[in-house]
């Protein structure tokens, strides 16, 4: 069951033989996007992450065939020419990063939450709520918090 | 990979449709995020999917010349929670599915999916209870309207035979109109996690007492219910605590709580009876009413 779909990803245009019973996630990391963590495959953990159209979704339970013609933002395209993007380098100086196995998936929440979040200085109750969909199993959230909150304060100084 | 067997991406409602009534297999696919999580785990009733992604005016949220609020079948959570219709007509719907997942499940699911589900703890039904919404179904033999109430047939089952597609909700100006309505989720955790309780209240109020109350709960019951001796209990009587201990006593006549891994039957029927009075409080706080 393939059908064409083409899908633009960190600014490249892409477009793919896909099979209808594709995830998402499983087109990404065999294009190489490994950013793009499989956790618990089953929209628990937020692993998975992408922005799709600038939307955060869990892409293990988003069909491939639904990004025809969206823009998908994964955490490689965020840092650009080697150059980590502000909330990549907040998760960085806020020592919110151990295993690292949520971060990719978190950052991507973290940067649509902060472009949802312009100008204002979130609480660390709406940066919670913002942030419950990624489970992180090593750094207890407070860095992750205190990361939300210096890249909100950076963004603000920009 | 998905188990998919045979899979059909819709144009148009009627071409849905008509992909539907062809297979009684067949089953809409809206956000995925019940249907995708049972082909994960293998289940067979999924594997012929009829999808309606590219529908896109199955997303609107509007409201018709007579009052009604409408919201179309695959708009997400989200989208209904920022909706400002919603917001200021039925701003109920948009609290409960606040309450729903985390954001990339919010971002993805539909209150289509939520109730067509049949789940009994799905966070839109005690909403959709308390406004009476409206379903609104296209079939191979046209347009039909069902009442919410009575569409839950049993645990995970619904009023849809092979061939219909919700296309929306309507809920009536008598539906939300002068209603201050308010919905509580009690669940083990704060967030991604499904109730164990949920209840919902809509009021209306004359002369600091008690006009109508429509008070519904989630898994308290094989189905989302409504609380009939309950609400007759309330009809008409002055809002006071000893109303709402009234009702609270009332209201066991009308649930039939389970034990589950969750809670057991005891603590349920607490946590209903602490609800009641919980929901139906604040919605008098939205109409600008205390309890004495
Ligand atoms: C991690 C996670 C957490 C969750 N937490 C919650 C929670 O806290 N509370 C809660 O209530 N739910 C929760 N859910 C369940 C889920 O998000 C909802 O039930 C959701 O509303 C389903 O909508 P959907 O669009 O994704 O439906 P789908 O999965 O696409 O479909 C669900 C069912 O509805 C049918 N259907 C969908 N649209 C239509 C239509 N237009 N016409 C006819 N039939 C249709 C489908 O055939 C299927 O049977 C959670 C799910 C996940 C993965
Ligand atoms: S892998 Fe997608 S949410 Fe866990
Ligand atoms: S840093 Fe290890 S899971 Fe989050």
């Amino acid at each position: 069951m393939k059908r064409t779909i083409t899908m633009t990803v960190n600014n490249k245009e892409l477009t793919l033989d896909i099979d209808v019973r594709a995830s998402l996630m499983d087109v990404l990391r065999q294009q190489g996007f490994t950013s793009v963590k499989q956790g618990c495959g089953v929209g628990e953990c937020g692993a998975c992450t992408v922005l799709v159209d600038d939307v955060p979704v869990d892409s293990c339970i988003y069909l491939a065939m639904w990004a025809h013609g969206k823009n998908i933002r994964t955490a490689e395209g965020e840092s650009r020419n080697g150059e980590l993007s502000p909330v990549q380098q907040a998760y960085v100086e806020a020592g919110a990063v151990q295993c690292g196995f949520c971060t990719p998936g978190l950052v991507m929440t973290t940067t649509s939450f902060l472009e949802n979040h312009k100008g204002e200085k979130p609480s660390r109750e709406e940066i919670r709520v913002g942030h419950a969909g990624n489970l992180c199993r090593c750094t207890g959230y407070e860095t992750i918090v205190r990361a939300v909150e210096l890249a909100a304060k950076k963004q603000n100084e920009e | 990979m998905f188990p998919i067997e045979k899979y059909h991406m819709a144009e148009s409602v009627q071409d849905a449709v008509r992909a539907l009534a062809e297979d009684e297999n067949a089953r809409v696919i809206a956000g995925g995020t019940d249907v995708l999580i049972r082909l994960h785990e293998g289940h067979a009733d999924y594997r012929n999917l009829v999808d309606i992604n590219r529908l896109d005016e199955l997303r609107r949220i509007w409201k018709e010349d007579d009052g009604s609020i409408c919201i179309g079948a695959l708009a997400s959570f989200t989208e209904i929670m920022n909706s400002p219709l919603v917001r200021e007509f039925v701003p109920v719907i948009g609290e409960s599915v606040a309450t729903v997942g985390g954001p990339q499940v919010r971002n993805r699911g539909t209150m289509g999916g939520n109730i067509c589900n049949g789940a009994v703890s799905a966070d839109s039904a005690c909403a959709a209870l308390v406004h009476e919404v409206d379903l609104v179904i296209q079939s191979p033999d046209g347009e039909r309207v069902e009442p919410v109430l009575g569409f839950h047939a049993g645990p995970g089952r619904v009023n849809l035979k092979t061939g219909d597609l919700l296309t929306h909700f309507r809920i009536r100006p008598e539906n939300h109109e002068n209603m201050g309505a308010a919905y509580y989720k009690y669940a083990m955790r704060e967030a991604m996690d499904i109730a164990t309780i949920g209840c919902a209240a809509g009021l209306r109020t004359k002369n600091g007492a008690i006009a109508e109350l429509r008070l519904a709960y989630t898994v308290s019951a094989p189905t989302p219910i409504r609380c009939p001796e309950a609400e007759k209990t309330a009809a008409g009587q002055p809002l006071t605590t000893d109303t709402l201990d009234a009702i609270a006593q009332a209201v066991e006549q009308d649930v039939k709580p389970r034990t589950s891994w969750r809670a057991t039957k005891e603590f349920r029927m607490h946590v209903i009876r602490t609800l009641a009075a919980r929901v139906i409080t604040e919605a008098a706080a939205k109409l600008g009413e205390q309890v004495a």
